[in-house]
């Protein structure tokens, strides 16, 4: 995962809920592929192709409420999508995006003064995000929380520490 | 500390935490739905080949079944095969029912326990004490294997109910008025716990519905302290006669926030598509057109729940344009509601009884179509979640359900007492 990530906006409201982001009658797959070809499609036939041409989700209050299902993150990856900064997260889409390696983001900051289309630039070591001239402070999350996503997800992280263990095992 | 401080604590081997803390808690129970084989897919992604100790998985197979497609029954005999191969004891297979509810009944729970699971509404869980709280399928797969899991130790929400409900009104109603007034973040990342004269009235299953709703305001978890009736419940069913500590919060327990309601001031209340906290009182809703009733769903399903619609359904006739599906909460729910006749006056009535499950909440038959209306006992009513995103999903208590579909539009339950 890098931690500059530059690109543009599309802007939800509050409260987008995860049976939105990924209908349940898609929960069969787990790919990102398949997965993003239905992301936000009860929004309206072609919402989620049109979601390709950003590159950042900024929303207002409670982003990924409802259902704990991990595919809403992964969906969202799927449609190309490298960051979602909202004022709000739901905890359990909180957890799934960093279990998923999706970088997320609370900022309140930033959603009254973006607009749909403008460039912003996160940088996720930092803490900042750049818009428009400005600089918007976030809080940085825990390094044992971090570092799950900086190595591309939970699964990364439990084979990264499976193959150290064994390593472990055999020089010991 | 409150209950979730102390549940945390004792977990995550502490002597005191604080909220805002960051834990790394031992989960007694692992639930994992039909999403297992996700997580089974993940572990043989990952290279593991052991879990951390499979009497604390738990795994039922209850939304889509049985298997509707092949790609589903696939899905299910690769759970059933990791149940198999691994020693899982507690399976259920696609004939038990809702997992939340099949385990209580079970005896999986017990007040004190941690619980994670993949639902998010394994809240329901603190109806009998336990802090329950969903996680998505690959950290239940990270669980299975470390037995662990980093939580956030949440600030609490004090919720005070006095008084009685007045006849036709439940918690189901009491939670869609806190839903409606604190809104779909108001408790987010908190934990809730309910206090106040009117709880030792309140049945257990009354206290399920209220712990699954508090999941729509946010909550990480959510409580009613065990009391008489708490014991009760588990008495009849803690058959591995495990033995647990019920947990209290401390009289110098720390709250962020405090909520009073008096019972006696409800009304039957409405969640309004497309989002749970666009609730209404039954009087402004009333009458709006219904094409489908669903009494079904971990938040309504029980035994209780069935006993109410048929109370009011017996010796009427559900209205001519409207389908009843009733989805029975589990196999013991369905063999005692037929048992006592309850079945059969739901079936006179007119309505259908399908098998125990999530059964139309999840998608899993009773979809809608372009312009339909479903009110419903569950407790999500998303844009397109029973079926065409041009369809509508209003909530409500049995009760109000029932009399709907005799009416064949939203009626006020309290008129058929």
């Amino acid at each position: 995962m890098e931690s500059i990530i530059q690109g543009r906006v599309f802007k939800f409201g509050d409260n987008i809920n995860s049976d939105v982001i990924i209908p349940g009658r898609y929960l069969i797959y787990i790919d990102k592929e398949r997965l993003g070809q239905h992301a936000f499609e009860m929004l309206g036939e072609g919402f989620g192709a049109k979601l390709r041409s950003f590159d950042i989700l900024v929303a207002g209050r409670n982003f990924g409420c409802g259902s704990a299902r991990e595919q809403a993150a992964t969906a969202i990856q799927g449609l190309g999508v490298k960051a979602v900064v909202a004022c709000s997260f739901a905890r359990t889409f909180y957890r799934n995006a960093i279990n998923d390696g999706l970088p997320i983001v609370e900022c309140p900051a930033l959603y009254p003064v973006v607009a749909e289309g403008d460039v912003i630039q996160i940088d996720l070591a930092a803490g900042k995000i750049h818009h428009a001239g400005r600089e918007h402070t976030f809080p940085k999350m825990p390094d044992s929380v971090r570092q799950i996503l900086e190595l591309g997800g939970l699964a990364e992280y439990l084979k990264a520490q499976l193959a150290d263990e064994a390593h472990r095992a055999r020089e010991g | 500390m409150t209950i979730a401080e102390k549940i945390l604590s004792a977990k995550s081997g502490r002597s005191a935490v604080t909220p805002g803390e960051i834990v790394e808690a031992y989960p007694d129970l692992v639930m994992s739905h039909t999403a297992t084989w996700r997580s089974a897919s993940v572990m043989q992604r990952v290279g593991a080949t052991r879990l951390y100790d499979p009497d604390r998985l738990a795994i039922v197979l209850d939304h889509i079944s049985p298997a509707k497609t092949e790609k589903y029954a696939a899905d299910q005999q690769a759970s059933r095969n990791f149940a198999r191969q691994y020693g899982v004891g507690k399976f259920y297979d696609v004939d038990a029912g809702i997992a939340h509810l099949v385990l209580m009944e079970a005896g999986h729970v017990a007040p004190g326990d941690l619980i994670v699971g993949t639902d998010s509404h394994c809240t329901i869980y603190g109806s009998l004490g336990a802090l329950g709280t969903g996680i998505g399928y690959t950290e239940v797969t990270s669980v299975w294997i470390t037995g662990r899991l980093w939580m956030k130790v949440p600030e609490s929400v004090r919720i005070t109910l006095d008084g009685r409900f007045s006849t036709g009104v439940y918690s189901k109603d009491l939670m869609l008025y806190l839903i409606g007034t604190l809104g779909a973040d108001g408790c987010s990342y908190k934990s809730v716990e309910f206090y106040g004269n009117a709880i030792p009235a309140l049945s257990v299953s009354e206290r399920m519905t209220m712990a699954n709703l508090a999941m729509e305001m946010g909550v990480k978890c959510a409580f009613v302290p065990p009391d008489l009736k708490t014991a009760e419940y588990l008495q009849a069913r803690l058959t591995d006669a495990r033995p647990y500590q019920p947990v209290y919060a401390d009289t110098d327990a720390v709250y962020l926030e405090q909520v009073d309601v008096n019972l006696a001031q409800l009304e039957p209340m409405v969640a309004c598509p497309h989002e749970v906290e666009n609730t209404k009182p039954i009087g402004e809703v009333a009458g709006t057109h219904i094409d489908q009733a669903f009494l079904g769903s971990c938040a309504n399903a029980k035994y209780e729940d069935l006993v109410v619609a048929a109370g009011i359904l017996k010796g009427r006739r559900v209205h001519p344009g409207v389908r009843l599906i009733v989805t029975p909460g589990s196999k013991k729910i369905m063999l005692e509601a037929m048992n006592s006749g309850v079945l059969q006056t739901l079936l006179e009535a007119g309505g259908m009884v399908t098998n125990p499950g999530c059964g139309a909440c999840a998608g899993d038959g009773g979809m809608l179509a372009d312009g339909e209306v479903c009110l419903s006992t569950a407790n999500r009513n998303f844009l397109g979640r029973m079926g065409s995103g041009k369809s509508s999903i209003y909530l409500s208590s049995p009760a109000t359900l029932a009399a709907s579909a005799i009416e064949g539009a939203i009626a006020d339950p309290r008129g058929f007492f």
